[in-house]
């Protein structure tokens, strides 16, 4: 990597990049015993690869590719359902690009489409919503997916429909939140996460607060992060010196875009549209108190799942995930990619088995497209 | 999936539903700016916003659109969301 011509700001990086050295020396992290860090966001991931921060970066510092990409953690189930929507008569089924190569037990979206199924990707559920004002005979309906980031955009498009009185929209709500994972992840025994990178994006949306029982119940330091190497590496920084000092704080690298109490208008509608669900499954990591959400009774007409007697609710819960799939250990860093018998074997980004190597905010994805040249000398 | 792309706001296209046409790269496209709308619409025209989705989430300056964007293209990101949204214009017809 030419490393003056790959960042536009050479010499911040540098400068702290030297800084991350001399924390990490000062807390005695070595490769042997790294300091492991946990970014939340598959963005993060993305980026961290792309710019080889995970090379560049003094040897004691681990990255731990946390849960935050949404079609990584989709379980096989919840493509099967959207797959059985699909297929409903006079449906046309709307998705973001991301969640159409995701493997089902029978297929993905992309097969189901090659079958037959109207399906059709969307920049945004706004364009589901004029496929509904265009085409009043057929119900129309819409794959919510995502994290607090894209959770007030199906919000929005519901309450939009409801003034409308639109009577053939509807959304299938898979949304879910990123801090009850990140408590399930610190409640595991074999977890040893020393400090989290926090998602910019979301954080945007909720604010800093809801992260806080990490610092206060956990002792783990947190720092929200824009997504530039050189807003990476600053927050690694900022982790590194409260550890050093003995501290866990919540902090905002990312003030730029993120205010401390989150978009208030985003924030609500997310209220008026949603409520938790008891539990929700996620790949890799399995059931989860309260990390959900769904359609709250009053907009019942937009849940697709009301609607066609399909989705979470109605589900088995024993689907298993494909036999050889290695994601969950993956996504819990117990496993780097490499280490899974199936990586570049079984599973590449053009014949995915595991949701990992599907989008590119997935971290065998990441480790697929940047880091090929160097795993072959390795 | 979560990055969005910065935009700038060009016009109030419809108040009632809180629409606005935005430009992202020279590519025009109809946003909601219900989460920055404010008390003064008209105040938001040539504003720069990061756009998600289709939606408006967060004011920006001129100069953080700049750095965004450009590290958007560096990770090949603003190429995908362009796509996507040509795709979600094809999926209407």
């Amino acid at each position: 990597m030419k490393f003056a011509s790959e960042f536009r700001d050479p010499v911040a990086a540098r400068a702290l990049l030297t800084a991350i050295a001399q924390k990490a020396d000062q807390i005695g992290a070595t490769r042997a015993k790294p300091v492991h860090i946990m970014e939340i966001c598959g963005g993060h991931t993305h980026s961290i690869f792309r710019y080889g921060l995970d090379k560049l970066i003094h040897e004691g510092v681990d990255f731990i590719h946390g849960p935050g990409c949404p079609v990584c953690v989709l379980p096989m189930a919840r493509v099967d359902e959207c797959v059985e929507i699909a297929e409903q008569p006079g449906v046309i089924f709307t998705t973001f690009g991301d969640a159409m190569r995701v493997p089902g037990h029978r297929k993905s979206l992309m097969q189901a489409k090659s079958a037959g199924a109207d399906i059709r990707m969307v920049y945004s559920p706004l364009d589901a919503l004029e496929l509904a004002r265009r085409n009043p005979d057929r119900q129309v309906v819409f794959f919510g997916l995502g994290f607090e980031t894209t959770t007030p955009s199906t919000a929005l498009s519901i309450q939009q429909a409801a003034r409308e009185g639109l009577t053939n929209f509807s959304v299938f709500c898979n949304h879910i939140t990123v801090p009850e994972p990140i408590k399930a992840l610190l409640d595991d025994p074999d977890m040893m996460l020393d400090g989290f990178i926090g998602p910019g994006h979301v954080s945007m949306v909720i604010g800093t607060h809801p992260y806080d029982f990490i610092a206060r119940d956990y002792g783990k330091p947190l720092v929200v992060a824009g997504f530039e190497p050189t807003d990476l590496l600053q927050s690694v920084l900022m982790v590194l010196t409260q550890i050093a000092e003995g501290r866990a704080a919540v902090e905002n690298q990312y003030a730029r875009v993120v205010p401390e109490h989150g978009n208030p208008v985003s924030l609500a509608a997310i209220a008026d549209v949603y409520e938790r669900r008891p539990s929700f499954e996620w790949r890799g990591l399995g059931e989860i108190d309260a990390s959900g959400l769904r359609i709250r009774a009053k907009y019942a007409a937009f849940d697709a799942e009301e609607k066609f007697g399909i989705g979470y609710a109605a589900a088995s819960r024993n689907v298993p995930e494909i036999e050889g799939c290695a994601c969950g250990s993956v996504m819990t860093g117990k496993m780097k990619p490499t280490q899974c018998l199936q990586f570049g074997k079984g599973c590449t980004p053009d014949m995915p088995l595991g949701a990992l190597m599907v989008s590119s905010e997935g971290a065998c994805a990441a480790y697929w497209q940047y880091a090929g040249a160097r795993i072959a000398a390795e | 999936m979560c990055l969005g792309i910065p935009g700038r706001i060009t016009a109030i296209t419809d108040p009632g539903r809180l629409m606005a046409m935005a430009e992202v790269s020279g590519v025009r496209r109809e946003v909601n700016v219900a989460c920055i709308a404010g008390n003064h619409l008209d105040d938001l025209v040539g504003q720069w916003a990061l756009i998600h989705v289709g939606f408006a989430m967060s004011l920006i300056d001129e100069d953080e659109a700049e750095k965004t964007l450009q590290a958007l293209k560096d990770l090949g990101e603003a190429q995908e969301t362009l796509e996507q949204m040509a795709l979600g214009q094809e999926a209407l017809q």
